[in-house]
């Protein structure tokens, strides 16, 4: 009893980190996209030239990138938040109109001397709540009759598909052009003069900085809240949660509902500031592209804030391969490619872990011969990390010696 | 298997052990969990391959890089967790992985499975369908799977630990018949009667080193027992008389439902007192789930009242039931005991978490709850490669169940509910265990103790309620009973009906 708890790491061989599984991801899926490229026989570097030039080349095509981004962290966040308490948000798409058409409704009502200070918090808040109310239904549906989220999630996309489709019409339609919402005059957008004037008119708006805050908000309520800690729980093991005294149903409930908002700002930002209108009978892509962001960014906030910019940049950059002649669904297949290879991340983990065990045994093996010269009997599991490195140094000279003197 | 060495992150599993068998032998391998009985085992059966060290059969050295190789050298592993599929009948799930070609014959198959039954005693009908079958019958399927291979080694990976006392009778009668016919069997177990039952010579494993081989028939349990653990172990557990207070926990008729909807306990009323362990002594499966379940809140009760500290809790939410200070070591360590994705922090405040000084106005403390955690980690002597850090999933069971015990018991509960809470333990971890439970009885802790081991009912409890059918048969003072009348109450029996 009264044993000293262990507290150095052992001496062991690196395991792969989740950046080197999915940067792995994202290198065999431009490889993919490079084999695709050449099958086609287009050369695969201005390929890529004309990608990264369509989505970097200027200011105004950067700020495009980012406003297309914004979109896909949002989502991706929403997707990763469920994920985390053992949900599958597939209704990003369907908070996304909710949020969407609350944000277009009050823009198209609210009178535009409205000071943009109150009106712009007031948008945010009320696209979250419509989006929160929509995630809390399907968890409300899970919680209460065990409908699986990703049944009721879906369903409620294509309520909120139609909602809009009556919605738009009804309330704030373009009479000019009978299939569209009025454009949005831009002091009711989430565009800001500044941010339009020093990316020359591209679609950057102040959703970007909320992205970014929300970035520091997810990983905030998981990582330091008790909130955070009681979902993660649930989603971790159920019956434990329960066991232990955390009101699962609610849990559920809630998670749900914080996905939806996170979803519906993404809507918000989309309709509202990268757009200004919204057309009848389209269902926004982005709400499944955020399953990809989440995944390749291994559902943590900054990893989903970098995978959203790479897909942000594929996105925009697809545009200008036409000028080469090389198809735009490229882009599309090289980020298929990289969710394909994002879901096969065991089979990468284990290629990398071998990779890391096969150098740690060599490395072993020299510190090994070099403690045997020195005459150290200690166990190598009890050295330090620093002493094991530097006998492994010293023991691959002497291997390398003892072999060119063979 | 000569010099095996294994290592895992943190921890040498195996350090140079040497285990010979011999032909018709039925050899024991006595261990603690976590002292590497079952990674010895793996890398015999290709499942982890040796650091150092290698691996004779009939005095040819052999690689055994998967089991496939372990298969065909004759070496066959019945699991602790069956590897069968349930709606298959015994003959599909034998014969599966060997039909031999793209049509079989499973007429023929059938014939060959019947004649190895007969020849062991093993009585398995090749028709039957394995979810109409008895765990011990299961287990036996097992068996025959490895014997319809051919193989000559057999390794049973705690075989006794989900059989009832009688199936356990049965089994050591087949290993002995199977040794009786030459076959080789090791026996991994931490059960000391077993062994002392049925086998001839015992390898002792200790923290993954050789402690000796001696011969079972020569050597007595209590030696055995202290080869194992390092130091003298005592199967008695000390303890002052009983001198029961208030009343802390009281049901009275009781009804609840079990899973399919019929009632699982009936009208089930047991007092439970400050300062005293009430044992619970029944078959599995008889209503302790649903009443244990009922009293923590896990599921509904139809009727009666549930009474804890004077309080009706009977339709309270679990967390209310939690903080009045109930505390509940679970049945099922791994599906309700520990988020085993988790590292032990988490864990050890999985109750509490959201409660000073833990948490303030909703956020997480982590050095309140680390340090908390390390304390429980070394008074309790769970063992892990990382310390606090490490998941739960990493441990062995025996110290997962230490955690989750420390848990429970540094929560400081006024009733204890302990189910099972040895069960799959070895003998030091028991001892440490059950004197941790009387020292909670010693505080003035009242302990509903649930266990479907007589021993140790009679070994803690001051009082023995029996259960059967979920109806309370009886509540006895342990020293006014015998095991053989709490065994026939067990069996529904009432005083006076027989």
């Amino acid at each position: 009893m009264g044993r000293k708890t262990v507290q150095q790491k052992p001496l062991e061989a690196r395991k792969a980190s989740p950046l080197v599984v999915s940067l792995s991801a994202v290198f065999l899926g431009i490889a993919a996209g490079c084999l695709f490229i050449l099958c086609i026989g287009k050369n695969p570097f201005a390929g890529f030239e004309r990608i990264l030039f369509g989505a970097l080349s200027n200011v105004r095509r950067i700020g495009n990138t980012l406003g297309m981004s914004t979109q896909l962290i949002l989502i991706g966040l929403s997707v990763a938040f469920a994920f985390k308490t053992g949900l599958f948000n597939i209704g990003a798409s369907g908070q996304m109109l909710m949020g969407g058409i609350t944000g277009s409704i009050l823009a198209y009502y609210l009178p535009l001397s409205m000071p943009r200070i109150i009106y712009i918090p007031m948008v945010i808040i009320a696209a979250m709540a419509a989006g929160a109310l929509w995630g809390f239904l399907s968890g409300l549906l899970k919680a209460k009759f065990n409908v699986h989220e990703v049944v009721s999630t879906i369903m409620l996309n294509w309520i909120a598909y139609w909602i809009c489709y009556d919605f738009i019409p009804r309330f704030i339609i373009d009479p000019t052009i009978s299939v569209k919402s009025k454009p949005i005059e831009t002091v009711h957008t989430l565009r800001a003069d500044w941010l339009t004037d020093l990316t020359q008119f591209s679609t950057l708006n102040y959703g970007f900085f909320l992205a970014i805050a929300m970035c520091f908000v997810v990983w905030f309520i998981l990582q330091k809240t008790t909130l955070g800690f009681s979902l993660k729980a649930v989603g971790s093991n159920r019956f434990c949660a329960e066991y232990a005294g955390i009101r699962v149903t609610r849990s559920i409930m809630i998670s749900m509902a914080i996905a939806g908002a996170l979803a519906s700002l993404a809507g918000l930002t989309y309709y509202c500031g990268y757009s200004n209108i919204m057309e009848m009978g389209k269902m926004p892509n982005e709400g499944f592209d955020g399953i990809a962001v989440a995944l390749l960014g291994n559902c943590s906030p900054v990893g989903i804030f970098f995978s959203a910019i790479f897909f942000g940049i594929l996105k925009m950059g697809r545009g200008s391969l036409a000028a080469t002649g090389i198809p735009t669904e490229i882009a599309d297949t090289i980020i298929a490619t990289i969710i394909y290879f994002t879901a096969t991340n065991v089979i990468l983990a284990s290629f990398w872990n071998r990779i890391f065990h096969s150098r740690f045994e060599k490395k072993e093996e020299a510190a090994a011969a070099a403690m045997k010269k020195k005459g150290d009997h200690t166990p190598v599991s009890s050295l330090t990390k620093a002493q094991f490195n530097e006998y492994a140094k010293e023991g691959r000279a002497l291997l390398k010696e003892s072999k060119e003197g063979r | 298997m000569l010099g095996i060495r294994k290592e895992f992150p943190g921890i040498v599993a195996n350090d140079d052990i040497t285990l010979q068998v011999e032909e018709g032998e039925i050899h024991a391998i006595l261990g603690e969990n976590g002292a590497g009985k079952s990674t010895l085992m793996s890398i015999l059966f290709g499942l982890y391959h040796a650091d150092k060290g290698i691996i004779k059969v009939r005095g040819k050295e052999v690689h055994i890089k998967n089991p496939n190789d372990a298969f065909d050298l004759g070496i066959g592993m019945v699991h602790q967790h069956f590897q069968l599929v349930h709606n298959f009948t015994v003959a599909e799930n034998i014969i599966m992985g060997k039909e031999g070609g793209f049509v079989y014959d499973i007429r023929k198959a059938s014939r060959k499975i019947k004649e190895i039954s007969e020849r062991y005693g093993l009585s398995i009908e090749p028709d039957m369908v394995i979810e109409d079958i008895t765990v011990g019958m299961q287990q036996r399927v097992e068996i025959l799977k490895m014997l319809y291979r051919d193989a000559d080694i057999l390794i049973f990976d705690e075989p006794t630990a989900v059989l009832t006392p009688q199936e356990i009778d049965e089994l050591m009668q087949i290993m002995r018949n199977l040794a009786a016919e030459g076959k080789s069997i090791i026996l991994i177990t931490h059960k000391l009667d077993e062994i002392k039952a049925v086998a001839s010579r015992c390898t002792i494993i200790r923290r993954g080193r050789l402690v000796g081989v001696v011969d079972v028939a020569s050597s007595s349990v209590e030696e055995m027992a202290a080869a194992m653990v390092g130091r003298p172990v005592s199967f008695k557990v000390e303890k002052s008389p009983c001198n029961p207070g208030r009343p802390i926990l009281e049901i009275r008729n009781l009804s609840v439902m079990n899973s399919k909807k019929v009632l699982g306990v009936k009208d089930f009323s047991l007092t439970v007192h400050a300062g005293e362990i009430v044992g619970l002594a029944g078959v599995d499966g008889n209503g302790q789930t649903e009443l244990v379940e009922a009293i923590t809140g896990l599921r509904k009760a139809e009727s009666g009242s549930i009474t804890f500290n004077g309080k009706d809790i009977t339709s309270l939410p679990i967390e209310e039931r939690n903080s009045m200070g109930l505390g509940h070591i679970p049945e099922d360590r791994q599906k309700r005991g520990l988020i085993l994705s988790a590292p032990l922090t988490s864990n050890m405040v999985i109750k509490e978490f959201a409660k000073e000084p833990f948490a303030h106005h909703g956020l997480l403390d982590y050095p309140q709850i680390r340090s908390y955690a390390e304390s429980i980690i070394s008074r309790f002597d769970v063992r892990s490669g990382e310390g606090a850090d490490s998941l739960a999933g990493k441990l062995s069971g025996g110290n997962q169940q230490k955690a989750i015990i420390g848990r429970e018991i540094t929560a400081d509960p006024d009733l204890l509910i302990a189910v099972q809470p040895t069960r799959g333990l070895d003998v030091g971890a028991i001892e440490f265990i059950h004197s941790q439970l009387v020292e909670e009885r010693e505080r003035g802790k009242a302990i509903l103790l649930v266990s479907f081991e007589l021993d140790e009912i009679f070994n803690l409890s001051d009082r023995i309620a029996v259960i059967s059918g979920g109806e309370l048969i009886d509540i006895v003072d342990t020293a006014s009973t015998d095991e053989h009348a709490v065994g026939l109450m067990m069996a529904g029996i009432r005083k006076g009906e027989s």
